[in-house]
């Protein structure tokens, strides 16, 4: 079976503040890693092989320096990696970087199944998994929190309601997205790194896809703009109510109905 | 094609540049600055690097007609007929939306045997309800429900869509955005519209530490998500209003890859994580028994409870619900502490709640320095009188 893992670089940490005067966001660092909710879609994928084998490819889009994260799930187990990094691809949204890595998909061969993480620590949208689905004409299962058995044909999966618990069988080739806590993540290993450490990462750019059109790419392709970035307010209300039960009683019902805590 | 163009010569300070960008796209590439595929375009170096030192090159796009888009329409968020009332409250902002660009409000709603249903949503100022009702709709399946939305937005064209960020909410907008190769911005918090029917969108981003503002100002329709208890509900007017129309779909557009298996009730989630209401409890509570006091509260907002040290070691609570140093860290959007005094170790794990509310007795008690809203007052004179406030305007 072939499975394909997607995962993103994502920054080290999301403490961000943004400087009010300046709207300048400062960052500790520079540091990156992988998206910690992707950890959980490659266990899941590593689990899955020591079951009923295959092969276990990871893909990322994103600059040159995505690498490393590629590196480090071959220390996990990944068999084989691949990067989309292009000055065009940059800009993105959930639509352009979609259509970048179902092109991209194309481009390495289609897998059985496809598993993304949940969401990112940056953009976290949680969309990207759907719309690659779409773009490949696939079916697609978000919110998955159990693999229940993997069948010849399909898999069959628990999906994670507000309320209930789904279980559906999914034909392949389809895509999940999973929760986190799936699969308690491994560490990446000193030995796996020895081995892999000239293991190839192949990169592919835009020249390399069927749809070269330049315009569904990067920011020309993403008909979402970020206008302007702030920071949230934050709730500086300071009030000590005294009185007697009643008064107290009904400030706090007041407040708790303006705060939308009780309909 | 837009792009950003980097003028060598304006460039006053390289480093106080590079540090400008936050995604680190700015590099100094042998002593000259270049943007890298990081780059997310959101112009900050261009607003606040020197005067022209990095410019906005914007190519002439043909623009779309955007009066061939009319109506904001909401996706009933339903699982087997029951309507999620995230429904009701973006009919409320679809409805204060409308009314600033005069347009109608739409509510389409998927599923099987939902003819009922659909008539309670006339209740609440939709101006027609568009209907798919059919036997290979009765379980949410991704490729039937995006089948329907398409054929809904063939036919009505609306201008802007709204979907409750739900479990099958954040499944279904993308997938229909996608299709469509349209915009779609995730959990939004403020909605507002310009008079040319942009949708103005701001979200948090980075786990809640920056917000932003999106426009999705050349594709149609524009899709949006929005949380549960973001927005609020409009009253449910007597009357009703408005017309249902039933809409029919090829058959076989309605297949799918996927097959549900069952469909089981949840039992209540334990952890204090992730809850977004909590109720903490501390010494002030007297005795064990006097939880269920504090759990009937809990069920009327919603919350779950949780303790201080001296009550799990009193052995009245799980380990998993104690808040602190030592036990989880929270961030609600609500917590209510009740007779806790406040020590360092305590608020350790809860300061970053969104609103925290504190009942204790003594004035002087710690707790009030952390608290947003402070009680003084003697917890079993106000939590009965809330208790009984609530049941009352519940009808209960
Ligand atoms: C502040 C801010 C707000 C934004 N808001 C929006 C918005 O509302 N709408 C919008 O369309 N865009 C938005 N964007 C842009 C968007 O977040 C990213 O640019 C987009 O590339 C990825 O979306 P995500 O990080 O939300 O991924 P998610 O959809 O949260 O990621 C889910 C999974 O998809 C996979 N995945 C995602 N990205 C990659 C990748 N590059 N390579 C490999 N796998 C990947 C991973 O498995 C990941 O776990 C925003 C960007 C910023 C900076
Ligand atoms: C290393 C270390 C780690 C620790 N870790 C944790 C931790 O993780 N979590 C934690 O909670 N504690 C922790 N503690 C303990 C912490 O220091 C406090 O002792 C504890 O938080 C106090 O709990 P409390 O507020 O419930 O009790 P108290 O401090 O006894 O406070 C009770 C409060 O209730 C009020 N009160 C009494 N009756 C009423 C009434 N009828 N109505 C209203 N108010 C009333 C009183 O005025 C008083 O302020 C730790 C301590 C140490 C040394
Ligand atoms: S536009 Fe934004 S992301 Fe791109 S280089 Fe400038 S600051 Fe960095």
């Amino acid at each position: 079976m072939d499975i394909l893992v997607l995962i993103k670089q994502v920054p080290g940490t999301n403490k961000v503040e943004v400087d009010e005067k300046t709207g300048v966001l400062k960052r500790d660092g520079v540091d990156s890693k992988m998206n910690p909710y992707d950890l959980y879609a490659l266990e899941t994928a590593l689990r899955i092989k020591q079951n009923k084998g295959g092969k276990i490819s990871v893909l990322s889009m994103g600059p040159p320096q995505a690498e490393s994260i590629i590196k480090e799930a071959y220390m996990m187990g990944a068999d084989d990696g691949a990067l989309l990094s292009d000055r065009k691809f940059a800009g993105a949204d959930v639509l352009a970087t979609s259509y970048t890595l179902s092109q991209g998909i194309k481009k390495i061969g289609k897998a059985d199944l496809i598993i993304c993480g949940k969401q990112t620590t940056d953009g976290d949208t949680a969309q990207v998994g759907p719309e690659i689905a779409e773009f490949l004409g696939i079916p697609h299962v978000a919110n998955v929190r159990k693999i229940i058995e993997i069948k010849e044909k399909s898999i069959v999966v628990e999906m994670d309601m507000p309320e209930t618990v789904e279980i559906v069988d999914i034909k392949f080739p389809c895509l999940i997205t999973v929760e986190k806590d799936i699969f308690q993540p491994r560490l990446p290993s000193y030995k796996k790194k020895l081995e892999t450490k000239d293991r190839e990462i192949k990169v592919f750019s835009l020249k390399d896809f069927d749809d070269k059109n330049e315009k569904k790419y990067g920011l020309n392709g993403s008909p979402t703009q970020v206008e302007r970035i702030f920071p949230p307010s934050v709730n500086n209300d300071k009030e000590i109510w005294q009185g007697n039960s009643d008064e107290l009683t009904e400030k706090l019902y007041k407040k708790l109905k303006d705060l939308k805590f009780i309909q | 094609m837009a792009h950003l163009k980097v003028n060598q010569e304006k460039i006053t300070d390289k480093e106080q540049l590079i540090k400008i960008c936050p995604f680190g796209a700015i590099e100094e590439i042998n002593g000259k600055i270049e943007i890298g595929a990081a780059c997310k375009m959101c112009r900050l170096c261009v607003k606040k690097g020197p005067a022209g030192a990095i410019e906005y090159v914007e190519e002439d796009i043909p623009q779309i007609d955007k009066n061939k888009w009319k109506g904001i329409c909401v996706y009933v968020d339903h699982v087997e007929g029951n309507i999620h009332p995230v429904t009701f409250e973006l009919i409320g902002k679809a409805r204060e939306l409308a009314s600033k660009i005069n347009h109608p409000v739409y509510a389409v709603f998927i599923g099987e045997n939902i003819k009922d249903k659909a008539e309670e949503i006339l209740h609440y100022g939709v101006d027609e309800v568009f209907l798919y009702d059919n036997k290979e709709l009765v379980d949410f399946r991704i490729e039937p429900y995006t089948a329907c939305f398409e054929d809904f937005i063939n036919k009505i064209k609306p201008s802007i869509i709204l979907v409750g960020a739900t479990t099958v909410g954040r499944s279904l907008a993308p997938r229909v955005a996608a299709r469509f190769r349209t915009g779609l911005t995730a959990d939004c918090t403020v909605l507002d519209v310009k008079e040319n029917t942009d949708l103005v969108q701001i979200r948090p981003a980075f786990g809640g530490n920056i917000m932003a503002q999106i426009n999705t100002p050349n594709t149609r329709p524009q899709l949006a998500t929005v949380r549960y208890k973001v927005m609020s509900a409009p009253q449910r007017n007597d009357e009703k209003s408005g017309k249902i129309t039933l809409m029919d779909i090829e058959k076989e557009k309605l297949n799918s890859n996927i097959e549900v298996i069952s469909v089981t009730k949840k039992e209540k989630e334990v952890s204090i994580s992730d809850a977004e209401v909590i109720i903490a409890c501390g010494r002030g509570v007297k005795s064990q028994k006097d939880f269920e006091m504090i759990k009937e509260l809990c069920d009327l907002i919603g919350a779950q409870i949780a303790v201080t040290r001296p009550l799990i070691e009193a052995g009245w609570a799980d380990a998993k619900r104690q808040i602190g140093l030592s036990g989880r860290t929270v961030k609600p959007k609500l917590i209510i502490t009740c007779g806790i005094s406040g020590a360092v170790q305590f608020t350790a794990g809860m300061r970053g709640s969104d609103c925290i509310i504190a009942i204790n007795k003594d004035e002087k008690a710690p707790i009030f320095n952390v608290a947003h809203y402070g009680i003084v007052g003697d917890l079993y004179e106000v939590l009965p009188r809330l208790i009984e406030k609530i049941k009352v305007s519940k009808g209960a």
